[in-house]
């Protein structure tokens, strides 16, 4: 009612008061409403979880058994599936979200830094599940024909770090999931990295190129120094997808519940393995608490990589450095 | 509540004869089922004909097999359907009913470079093993033992199974425990299991699909993805000894030579007898409560499997299911009228 009288009222300032207050409590409840959610999820994954956790103590977050029929479970293949997965994402995308941003911003020319721009931002945009079964369906019998064949006969013959490019090429596995989740996960570095790129002070670049410095030089010694925080932060927040991508690597990952020393090897992860086997896991079942368990660990990850690049891409506090 | 889900049914009864009303009378007889993913395809063409035929109309989901059984002892639905049986403890205690809708069978599916549909044979003993780590080529002895006169590679064997939790990894495994003892010893029977090899995949297409994709590779999938997909199946030995064909008449073999006579219809069609029985089969099940608190809804559930058991079994037949034998489906609607509404009647009456 006084909502109404507000809108058609002429004298603005004494009834907007009343119209404030009822939009700040709106709002207010709105930012509350958020926290709660966070909080109660939290906690029903908490809880939920507490039988497993009771059940297996801490032996919970390394034990690499996960046997339903004798109802004996543990994360630590799915916690190394996760971390190892997302992990090599990381090493593979980053130095191609690198080249993408220097390209966009300092060496592509005007024409092409819009549509590769957009391009980028595409990628983001894909579903994961067309991710999915574009892995499925060609990534994998290429890793499984080309790619694995040929680094199990070249690096997998190298004394120490050969041992994780051994195996049959099945073309499904670790290696295979952090190839997907790296083209994944590429858009949200790449924006970020070209973003704090852009923001570097046109005049510190000039006076390196005045110096008589290559474009590569500037690179290094000019924009890398300067926002080096923010790009931490982005390719965290690129981490903070891979470790909790569930779809795209149920079709890749393999899917077994062991650790393998070679990166070809099946593996699984927390997302995925939640995904597969909740629909029989039966209410009230240990499997079941298990699996909010394991919900809880992938969230426990996740806040802490998210909170790592809050901090990192938290505005520059002043001007200069 | 109750008085007026009588009321309701009542009046839809009433509105039965009448021209013009079949909108409202579609509109009572809606039943929800949820449960096992195997039946599914079945269970939505045959809700599609049922409907079209005047009987009750079906929105079944399927949301697996586990997941069936807890929707219907929380009530939440008005049958639960599961490829395994519910066990006689948890069904009395919760006062549910349970029997058969249909039956299916597994094949084994292979990737083997220049062998062909039902080419290769094999055994329970031999897929056990394979599954167990212990034979990892196709050219192991014991493999080409039983196929003179096929060229078998050495090709590394690749064992694909289901990643996700289901009913169809329940009946393979329960057919590997029955040959195996070790694989019963070591692995055991449930909807998941924990694989000493190989490589998981996600739902029967996935199973197929990297079947197709890996060269050695070795699978198991309803017999209908096989049929479908032109997948490569192959022969395997009964338990009188004999290799049969998965088709349509080793299937049937295998449901009239089970044992049906058995607490809950729980009968077990893995490695039945008889020569040219299929020895990978599995009735699937509906699941309803003994004590409705509706009973009308109730009693259109078993108007709808009633019409199913009557006109369904040209479609199960054609999505490669095996209809029930006429004697199991007369003892199934005998075991309805033990489902009473809260005045002690029977919801059904044949």
């Amino acid at each position: 009612m006084s909502a109404s009288t507000t809108v058609a009222s002429p004298l603005p300032r004494r009834s907007g008061s009343v119209g404030d207050a009822v939009f700040s409590a709106l709002c207010h409840s709105a930012g509350a409403i958020v926290l709660v959610l966070l909080g109660g999820i939290i906690l029903a994954l908490f809880l939920g979880g507490l039988p497993a956790f009771r059940a297996f103590g801490a032996e919970f977050l390394w034990s690499t058994e996960w046997d339903p029929v004798t109802e004996v479970f543990g994360a630590g293949v799915s916690i190394y599936g996760t971390v190892v997965t997302a992990a090599l994402a990381i090493l593979m995308a980053v130095p191609m979200a690198f080249g993408v941003a220097v390209t966009l911003t300092s060496l592509a020319p005007a024409w092409m830094r819009g549509p590769v721009g957009t391009a980028v931002e595409l990628l983001a945009a894909v579903p994961s599940i067309i991710y999915g079964m574009w892995g499925f369906f060609f990534i994998v019998p290429l890793m499984a024909e080309t790619i694995q064949p040929l680094l199990i006969d070249t690096l997998g013959t190298l004394p120490v770090l050969g041992g994780l490019f051994q195996g049959p090429p099945f073309g499904t596995g670790i290696f295979t999931a952090a190839f997907i989740l790296a083209i994944m996960i590429l858009p949200f570095i790449a924006a970020t990295t070209r973003d704090a790129f852009d923001q570097v002070p046109g005049v510190l670049k000039e006076s390196a190129h005045a110096l008589g410095a290559t474009k590569m030089e500037v690179v290094r010694d000019i924009i890398l120094p300067y926002t080096n925080t923010a790009v931490a932060g982005g390719v965290m927040l690129g981490l903070g997808r891979a470790l909790g991508e569930t779809m795209a690597v149920t079709f890749v990952v393999g899917n077994a519940n062991r650790i393998n020393a070679s990166l070809f090897g099946s593996g699984n992860t927390i997302a995925s393995q939640v995904a597969l086997e909740f629909g029989e896991a039966e209410i009230g079942s240990m499997k079941l608490s298990a699996l909010l368990a394991l919900g809880f660990l992938l969230f426990v990850i996740s806040f802490v990589v998210l909170a790592i690049s809050r901090l990192l891409l938290r505005p520059r506090a002043g001007t200069g450095r | 509540m109750d008085r007026r889900s009588l009321l309701r049914a009542t009046s839809a009864l009433a509105l039965l004869g009448m021209a013009g009303v079949r909108q409202a009378q579609a509109q009572a007889a809606t039943i929800t089922g949820a449960g096992a993913t195997f039946p599914n395809p079945l269970y939505q063409k045959w809700a599609e004909a049922a409907k079209a035929a005047g009987a009750p109309t079906l929105n079944y989901q399927s949301v697996g097999s586990g997941a069936g059984q807890a929707q219907i002892r929380n009530r939440t639905v008005d049958f639960g359907a599961s490829d395994a049986p519910m066990s006689d403890e948890l069904l009395k205690q919760n006062s549910l009913l349970q029997f058969p809708a249909t039956m299916g069978s597994l094949v084994a599916i292979v990737n083997i470079p220049g062998i062909a549909d039902n080419q290769l044979k094999l055994t329970g003993e031999i897929l056990a093993d394979i599954y167990l780590g212990k034979v990892t080529k196709w050219n192991d002895p014991r493999i080409v033992e039983i196929n003179q006169g096929t060229e078998l590679p050495a090709l590394a064997i690749a064992p694909i199974y289901r990643a996700d939790g289901s009913g169809t990894t329940y009946v393979w495994v329960s057919y590997l425990a029955a040959v195996s003892p070790e694989w019963k010893d070591k692995v055991g029977v449930a909807t998941s299991v924990k694989w000493p090899t190989g490589n998981g995949a996600r739902g029967n297409e996935g199973v197929a699909a990297t079947v197709r994709n890996t060269r050695g590779a070795l699978g198991y999938v309803e017999n209908a993805y096989a049929t479908q997909n032109k997948l490569v199946a192959t022969q395997l030995r009964n338990k009188a000894g004999k290799f049969v064909k998965p088709d349509a008449a080793a299937f049937l073999a295998a449901a009239s030579n089970a044992d049906w006579n058995v607490a809950n219809f729980a009968a077990n069609l893995v490695n039945t007898a008889g020569d040219t029985s299929w020895p990978v089969v599995s009735p699937t099940f509906i699941i309803v409560p003994l004590n409705p608190t509706d009973p009308a809804r109730a009693a259109n559930v078993f108007r709808f499997f009633d019409w199913t058991f009557k006109n369904g079994d040209k479609i199960a037949t054609e999505l490669e299911y095996i209809p029930l034998p006429e004697a199991v489906k007369q003892a199934v609607r005998k075991a309805w009228a033990q489902v009473h509404g809260a005045d002690g009647k029977p919801v059904w009456t044949s």
